[in-house]
C-alpha cells in the first residue's frame, strides 16, 4: 500500500516532467525563474508565485505553531477538566469545516477589517490569506500535538508528579521533549496543507502577478496560479508552464519535509549523545 | 464547482419561475431523457440557469448541469468532448475552431462596463483616464475628484472572455498593472467591488445591479439601451459552442435559447437579444 502510493507519487512527478518538457526543449526552463509573468509579451516567469507560496506558508506556520502548541497544552494539561473536553470538541469540529467556508467568511469579515484598519490596500493580501490559513491548519496540528502529549508513558508522568513538579515544569521538562516526534509530524502535515491549499489563497491573497514587496500586498501562490492558468488554451506556452509549477510545488513540499526530517535526525542524535554522556557520568 | 452549481440549481428549482414560457417552445423536449453538461463563460450563467430551470420543470427526466470556469475552459472542454455545450464570451480563435472542429452559436450581445462601489463619488471617466487607472499611472481616487484613498484594481484571469473584450475595446490594448488583484468570475468581480469602496473593475452589463455602480465611459453609460443601439462600444457576442454541428439534446437546448422564450430570458437577464 505504502509502496503503491509512493510509486503513484513518482508517476505523477514523471508525468508533470514529461508534459512540461517542451519548456526545456525551447530553452525556456530557466526563464521560468524570472519575475515577470506576461503571456502577451512571451514572459512566463513564475518566481513571484514561488515566493508567494513560500511566504504564505511560512507566515501561516508562524501564526499557527504557537497557537497550536498553546492550545494542545491547554487541552491536555493546563485547563480545568470540563474546559479541556470543550476545547477538544471544538478543535475536532474545526477540522471538519470546509475550506471554502473559511474563505467566504474571511472575504466578508476579515478583508474589510484589513482594508480599513491594518494595511489600507484592497484588503486582499498575503497577510490576510496566511491568517486564515493559520486557522485552517491549526486543528490538524493540535490533534497531532494532543495525541503526542497523551502518548507519553504514564509511569514517567507519575514519577514527575511524585517529585512534586508543577504542571508547567512537567510540560517543559517531560511532556514536550517526549512528544517531540508527534510535534514534528504535526508541523509537517500543517506545512503540507498550507502549501497545498488553493482556495484560501485564490480567494484572499489577491492573485496579482507582481513581485510583492511586503506581506501587506497582493500576491499569488503556485496553487492559485495553476487554478487561474488552467483555463488557458491547451496548446499554449502558458499551459505548459503550469506543469512546471506543479513540479516545483511538489519538489518544494518534498524538500521542506526532507529537511525537517533531517533536522530531526541530527537533533535526536545530539539528544542521545547528551543522554549517554549524562548516564556515563556516575 | 459542478457540484456546487448542481446544489444551487436544485434549490432554485424549488422556486416558481419568474418568466413564463411561450406556448410550444418547450414541446421539443417532450419524451427526451438524459443529461446535458454545460460549462464555460461566467457571463452566460444567469440565462443558462433560467433556461435549464424551465426545461427541467417541463421535463423532469432531463438533467442539465451548468458550471463556470471562463470562456477558455468552455472552449477547451467542449473541444475535448468533456461537456456538451461550451460557452464563450469571445469568438473562438481560428486555431481553436480548426483544432476542435467547433460550431459557434451567437445568441446575445453583451456589454462590458466599468464598475465601482456605490459609495464612490467618481461615476464618469474618459478612456484616457481609464487607461491611466489600469496601468497604475493614476493611483489615488483624489486625482479623479474622489476620496483620498489608493485605487484598488480588480482584473480577471487571461482566459476570461469578459477581460479580452474589455482589454481590446475598453482599454484599447493599454497595459494593465501587474499589481492588480485578480478574481476568477463575473460573480466574484461583483462581490469584490460591492465589498471594496475603493475598488474598480469591469463586469458583463448583465451582472450590473444595485450592489455595484456603473461608470459612464466617455459620456456613455453601460446600459442595455446603449449596448443595443451600438453607442456603447465595449460589447461582444455571447456564444455557445458545440463540437461539430449541435446534435440531440445540445441542439434542442440551443434551439430553445433562440426561441421567443429563450430570447425573452436573454432580455430579462440584461443582455441584447439577437432575434
Amino acid at each position: 500500500m505504502a509502496m503503491g502510493s509512493g510509486l503513484l507519487l513518482i508517476a505523477i512527478l514523471c508525468m508533470m516532467a514529461v508534459l512540461g518538457w517542451p519548456l526545456v526543449e525551447n530553452g525556456r526552463f530557466f526563464a521560468l525563474f524570472s519575475t515577470t509573468w506576461s503571456p502577451h509579451a512571451q514572459a512566463y516567469g513564475i518566481l513571484p508565485m514561488i515566493l508567494g507560496s513560500l511566504r504564505i506558508t511560512v507566515l501561516a506556520l508562524l501564526f499557527s505553531l504557537p497557537m497550536s502548541i498553546g492550545t494542545a497544552c491547554l487541552a491536555e494539561l493546563l485547563a480545568p477538566r470540563p474546559l479541556r473536553r470543550l476545547l477538544l470538541v471544538t478543535i475536532r469540529f474545526m477540522a471538519g469545516v470546509p475550506t471554502v467556508v473559511y474563505g467566504f467568511v474571511a472575504v466578508f469579515l476579515l478583508v474589510p477589517l484589513m482594508r480599513e484598519y491594518l494595511i489600507f490596500g484592497s484588503g486582499f493580501s498575503i497577510l490576510t490569506a496566511s491568517l486564515v490559513l493559520a486557522v485552517l491548519i491549526a486543528p490538524t496540528m493540535i490533534i497531532f500535538f494532543v495525541n503526542g502529549l497523551q502518548s507519553v508513558p504514564r509511569s514517567y508522568c507519575h514519577a514527575v508528579d511524585s517529585l512534586g513538579a508543577r504542571p508547567m515544569q512537567k510540560l517543559i521538562y517531560l511532556l514536550l521533549p517526549q512528544a517531540y516526534p508527534s510535534l514534528l509530524i504535526g508541523v509537517i502535515l500543517g506545512l503540507g496543507r498550507a502549501m497545498g491549499d488553493t482556495l484560501i489563497s485564490l480567494m484572499l491573497a489577491g492573485n496579482s502577478v507582481a513581485l510583492p514587496e511586503s506581506v501587506a500586498e497582493s500576491g499569488r501562490t503556485l496553487t492559485a496560479h495553476i487554478a487561474l492558468v488552467i483555463a488557458a488554451d491547451f496548446s499554449s506556452m502558458e499551459f505548459t508552464t503550469i506543469f512546471a509549477c506543479g513540479l516545483i510545488l511538489s519538489l518544494f513540499t518534498v524538500c521542506l519535509i526532507v529537511s525537517i526530517r533531517l533536522l530531526d535526525r541530527f537533533g535526536t542524535r545530539g539528544a542521545q549523545h547528551r543522554e549517554m554522556s549524562t548516564e556515563s557520568r556516575p | 464547482m459542478t457540484k456546487i452549481c448542481c446544489i444551487v440549481f436544485s434549490t432554485l428549482f424549488l422556486f416558481t419561475c419568474a418568466i413564463s414560457a411561450h406556448a410550444g417552445d418547450l414541446d421539443s423536449f417532450k419524451g427526451q431523457k438524459g443529461t446535458l453538461k454545460i460549462a464555460g463563460g461566467t457571463a452566460h450563467i444567469p440565462v443558462m440557469k433560467e433556461a435549464a430551470k424551465l426545461i427541467m420543470q417541463a421535463n423532469p427526466d432531463l438533467r442539465i448541469t451548468i458550471a463556470g470556469g471562463g470562456s477558455g475552459v468552455g472552449i477547451k472542454q467542449v473541444g475535448e468532448g468533456l461537456i456538451d455545450i461550451g460557452n464563450a464570451g469571445r469568438k473562438a480563435t481560428d486555431k481553436e475552431v480548426s483544432t476542435y472542429g467547433l460550431t459557434m452559436y451567437k445568441w446575445a450581445v453583451d456589454g462590458v462596463g466599468v464598475v465601482v462601489n456605490p459609495k464612490n463619488t467618481v461615476t464618469k471617466l474618459t478612456t484616457a483616464q481609464l487607461q491611466d487607472i489600469f496601468s497604475g499611472k493614476i493611483s489615488n481616487w483624489k486625482e479623479l475628484g474622489g476620496a483620498d484613498r489608493a485605487i484598488n484594481l480588480y482584473d480577471r484571469d487571461a482566459a476570461s472572455g469578459t477581460r479580452s473584450v474589455f482589454w481590446k475595446k475598453g482599454l484599447q490594448k493599454a497595459n494593465v498593472s501587474t499589481t492588480a488583484n485578480i478574481v476568477a468570475s463575473n460573480g466574484a468581480m461583483k462581490t469584490a467591488i460591492a465589498g471594496d469602496p475603493y475598488g474598480i473593475g469591469f463586469v458583463s452589463v448583465g451582472h450590473i445591479d444595485a450592489s455595484i455602480a456603473p461608470v459612464t465611459l466617455d459620456g456613455i453609460a453601460p446600459s442595455l439601451e446603449n449596448v443595443k443601439s451600438g453607442a456603447f462600444k465595449v460589447s461582444r457576442g455571447l456564444y455557445s459552442l458545440t463540437k461539430g454541428e449541435a446534435q440531440g439534446l445540445a441542439k434542442l437546448f440551443i434551439d430553445f435559447i433562440f426561441s421567443p422564450t429563450g430570447q425573452d430570458l436573454v432580455k430579462a437577464k440584461g443582455f441584447v437579444a439577437v432575434q
